[in-house]
């Protein structure tokens, strides 16, 4: 369609010198790996109170329920945040061929973000939690985080507006909406359901908090950085940009119509749950337009799974994607809803999401620049793939483990035995959990191990922007 | 450029403020006109259970709360809602029965929209995870005691509870005989007060109760 996309849009800018400020996208990224290890430890340090051997009992400042909220937020705000950020400091100057709109502003916002993080963490487990779902951080920690997304939309917009393309590529569509989704939807969840709509229609709005937070911050941006990394890493363009356009309109039409679907069966209006059900199995064929590219992309290039990590990443993740969207198109149904709400189901729906799939294509993103920003190549080849197969099998074990476990719940609830015995029937499921949760992180400490011996090799790469021009 | 704004404002606002329109506005617009209870009345109606706990607890409910009157109350209710959240019982919980799965029969009458419009319902609390069972329903269901034991070490009452046990809500107190006893703090006194109070406005008492397998109680349906 464009010069920019039929040569591969990535690399129209590599020419230019010293576009990206590789520092701050290092920063970014180690900052998410760090929160994700807290994380993760959460996680882990919660789900050994569901096999009634929690590690720290009667501490009030690890009391579990606090433990979980620093869990969840964790994970959405220190380390997906982070290395979203971090894959478009990278990705929109290569793109637009512009700087960001200052360095300062970059390492502002990076000081104040990681500030934040500390704070919520702090605030939750002082006992000062906030009731929105994925929005626990303390009250007085909303404002600084709007302001926050304003400044990251100022530095990152600005390269945008300057440049000198004519066609903006796909992935800068995804970024741009993203933009003032997150800022809205951030808005929506933590300041109107807080403050001024209570109740039933509170929770019709913290469904779409809930949904859009995933469905129009994550899932956008994640998907603006597939369409980057994916053709530069191949050095192919990506297989259709018409599909690539339908899957961004779609995106932004039935996305956000998802929410309600949280609370199917609720008090809220019969016909929103029914409008959030068609739109949720909409939005399963729409995302499957961009899986389609994918795989089209790739084409039967499996060498390249084999060889390329970050590629085997990004592929892992579209499967687990796609299978994430069927099981999606199902579970919405009010069918499966009788027994599968409220249970240990969603969570592992939640698992595959968030972690096999942006977190997988984070993944791959962190291997693939890692020695383009630090210079050094991996010094373990192995690590890299125990980390990668730690977490998948990891995961794997944890959905299966979590689906089966929601059933039994779910339909013991349904017959209702005694909660006891659903709790009892739950207890060697959750024991699996717990052990999925120790190889996950065994997963995580061999690509912090990996980026630590890396740290002390000697520079050998140049990254492009620092050679010498040759155009 | 023109694609620049199309995206910003037909995606970006646009669509969104429409999703925003007709799950947000249009449920509310449906409720606005059900008046949304203040502390100040919900407190009104004292249940019984909080005079319960005034002659348990006498020597800290007084402290903390005075007596057991409407003001008492309001700050109880406040405090042990602000308590649920702060704890994240709300994540183990669900505050909302439906009309599936047989929930009416385990915890209930199925839960209506008018029950939420309540300043303690702001944030919400219908959850969305039920590790521990529903309370909506759960005024009445348990005596003070029952709850006090509970919160303190779960697994005395349940001993197969995955419930976290919660000792910050007591203290010890030495009588002028000179016993120990370990009674509610004043967070005790506020969550046991909150959880006594939710479903206390239901009417219609629970329908069955379950324990054991067995129908241990029988209310009107
Ligand atoms: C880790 C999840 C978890 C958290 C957090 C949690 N609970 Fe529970 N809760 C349970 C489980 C499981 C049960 C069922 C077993 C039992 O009765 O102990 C339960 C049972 C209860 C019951 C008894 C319900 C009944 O009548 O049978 C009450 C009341 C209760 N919880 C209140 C609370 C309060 C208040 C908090 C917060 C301070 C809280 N829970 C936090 C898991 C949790
Ligand atoms: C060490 C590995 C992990 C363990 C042991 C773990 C454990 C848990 C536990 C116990 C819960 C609470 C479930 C409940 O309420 O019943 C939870 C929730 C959640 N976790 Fe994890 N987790 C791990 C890794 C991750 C990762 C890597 C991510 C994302 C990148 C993640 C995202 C989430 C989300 C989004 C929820 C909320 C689920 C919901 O409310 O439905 N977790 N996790």
């Amino acid at each position: 369609m464009t010069s920019i996309t039929m040569s591969g849009a990535p690399t129209a800018a590599v020419t230019a010198r010293s576009l990206v400020n590789r520092p701050l996208v290092h920063a970014h990224l180690l900052a998410g790996i760090g929160w994700f290890l807290v994380a993760i430890l959460a996680g882990l340090l919660f789900s050994t109170q569901f096999v009634r051997h929690y590690l720290f009992p009667d501490q009030e400042l690890l009391s579990p329920g606090r433990v979980r909220m620093v869990h969840t937020h964790l994970v959405a705000f220190g380390f997906i945040f982070n290395c979203l950020l971090g894959g478009m400091i990278w990705a929109v100057p290569r793109l637009c061929g512009q700087r960001i709109l200052s360095d300062k502003l970059g390492w502002l916002i990076f000081g104040v973000w990681q500030a934040i993080m500390l704070s919520a963490m702090a605030g939750i487990l002082a006992g000062h939690g906030q009731g929105v779902e994925w929005g626990e951080n303390p009250t007085w920690i909303d404002p600084f985080v709007v302001v926050g997304w304003v400044l990251v939309v100022t530095n990152l917009i600005v390269p945008i507006l300057r440049s000198r393309e004519k066609n903006l590529y796909v992935s800068i569509w995804y970024f741009l909406a993203a933009f003032i989704w997150t800022a809205l939807t951030y808005v929506m969840g933590n300041f109107f359901v807080q403050y001024w709509v209570p109740g039933v229609s509170g929770a019709a709005v913290t469904g779409l908090y809930i949904h859009d937070l995933v469905g129009l911050f994550v899932t956008p941006i994640g998907w603006g950085l597939m369409y980057y990394f994916v053709p530069v890493i191949l050095k192919r363009p990506v297989w259709s940009h018409a599909m690539s356009l339908i899957g961004f309109w779609g995106l932004a039409f039935f996305y956000p119509l998802n929410g309600v679907h949280h609370y199917l069966y609720s008090p809220i209006p019969m016909y929103v749950q029914y409008g959030a059900v068609v739109s949720t199995i909409a939005v399963e064929l729409v995302v499957t337009t961009v899986v389609i590219n994918f795989f089209m992309t790739i084409r039967f290039d499996f060498d390249t799974l084999r060889t390329s990590l970050p590629m085997r990443w990004f592929y892992t993740g579209m499967v687990l994607y796609f299978i994430t969207c069927l099981q999606c198109a199902f579970q919405t149904t009010l069918t499966f809803q009788k027994i599968i709400h409220f249970t240990d189901w969603v969570v592992a729906h939640a698992h595959l999401v968030m972690f096999g799939v942006f977190s997988f294509w984070i993944f791959g993103i962190i291997v693939h620049l890692w020695p383009k920003l630090t210079g050094r190549q991996w010094a373990s080849r192995r690590l890299n793939e125990w980390h990668y197969w730690l977490s998948m099998i990891g995961l794997v074990i944890m959905f299966f483990d979590l689906t089966i476990a929601g059933l039994v719940q779910g339909f013991s609830w349904k017959a209702l035995s005694p909660w006891e015995e659903s709790i009892v029937a739950s207890i060697p499921f959750w024991w699996v959990r717990a052990f999925s949760g120790v190889m996950i992180s065994a997963g995580a400490l061999c690509l912090v191990s990996n980026i630590a011996l890396t740290a002390r090799r000697p520079v050998t790469e140049m990254a492009p922007e620092l050679q010498p021009a040759t155009t | 450029m023109e694609r620049l704004q199309t995206i910003l404002l037909v995606a970006g606002l646009g669509f969104f403020l429409f999703s925003a329109l007709i799950m947000g506005v249009w449920p509310y617009t449906l409720l606005k006109d059900v008046p949304v209870a203040s502390l100040e009345e919900l407190a009104k109606d004292i249940h019984p259970s909080f005079n319960d706990l005034s002659q348990r607890y006498p020597e800290v409910f007084s402290e903390y709360y005075g007596q057991p009157n409407e003001a008492a109350y309001a700050k109880a209710l406040e405090r042990g809602r602000d308590i649920y959240i702060a704890e994240a019982c709300w994540h183990c919980h669900s505050q909302q029965i439906r009309p599936v799965s047989n929930e009416s029969l385990r915890f209930g009458p199925v839960s209506r929209a008018g029950e939420y419009q309540n300043v303690l319902q702001l944030p919400q609390l219908l959850g969305t995870r039920r590790v521990g069972p529903d309370l909506s329903r759960e005024s009445g269901k348990r005596s003070n005691d029952w709850h006090a034991a509970h919160l303190y070490e779960p697994t005395w009452v349940v001993p197969v509870s995955v419930m976290p046990s919660y000792k910050w809500f007591f203290e010890t107190r030495v009588n002028d005989e000179g016993d120990a006893r370990i009674v509610p703090n004043e967070d005790g006194l506020a969550v046991i007060a909150y959880l006594q109070w939710l479903g206390s406005w239901s009417e219609i008492p629970p329908a069955t109760f379950y324990n054991a397998g067995q129908v241990i109680g029988e209310g009107g349906k």
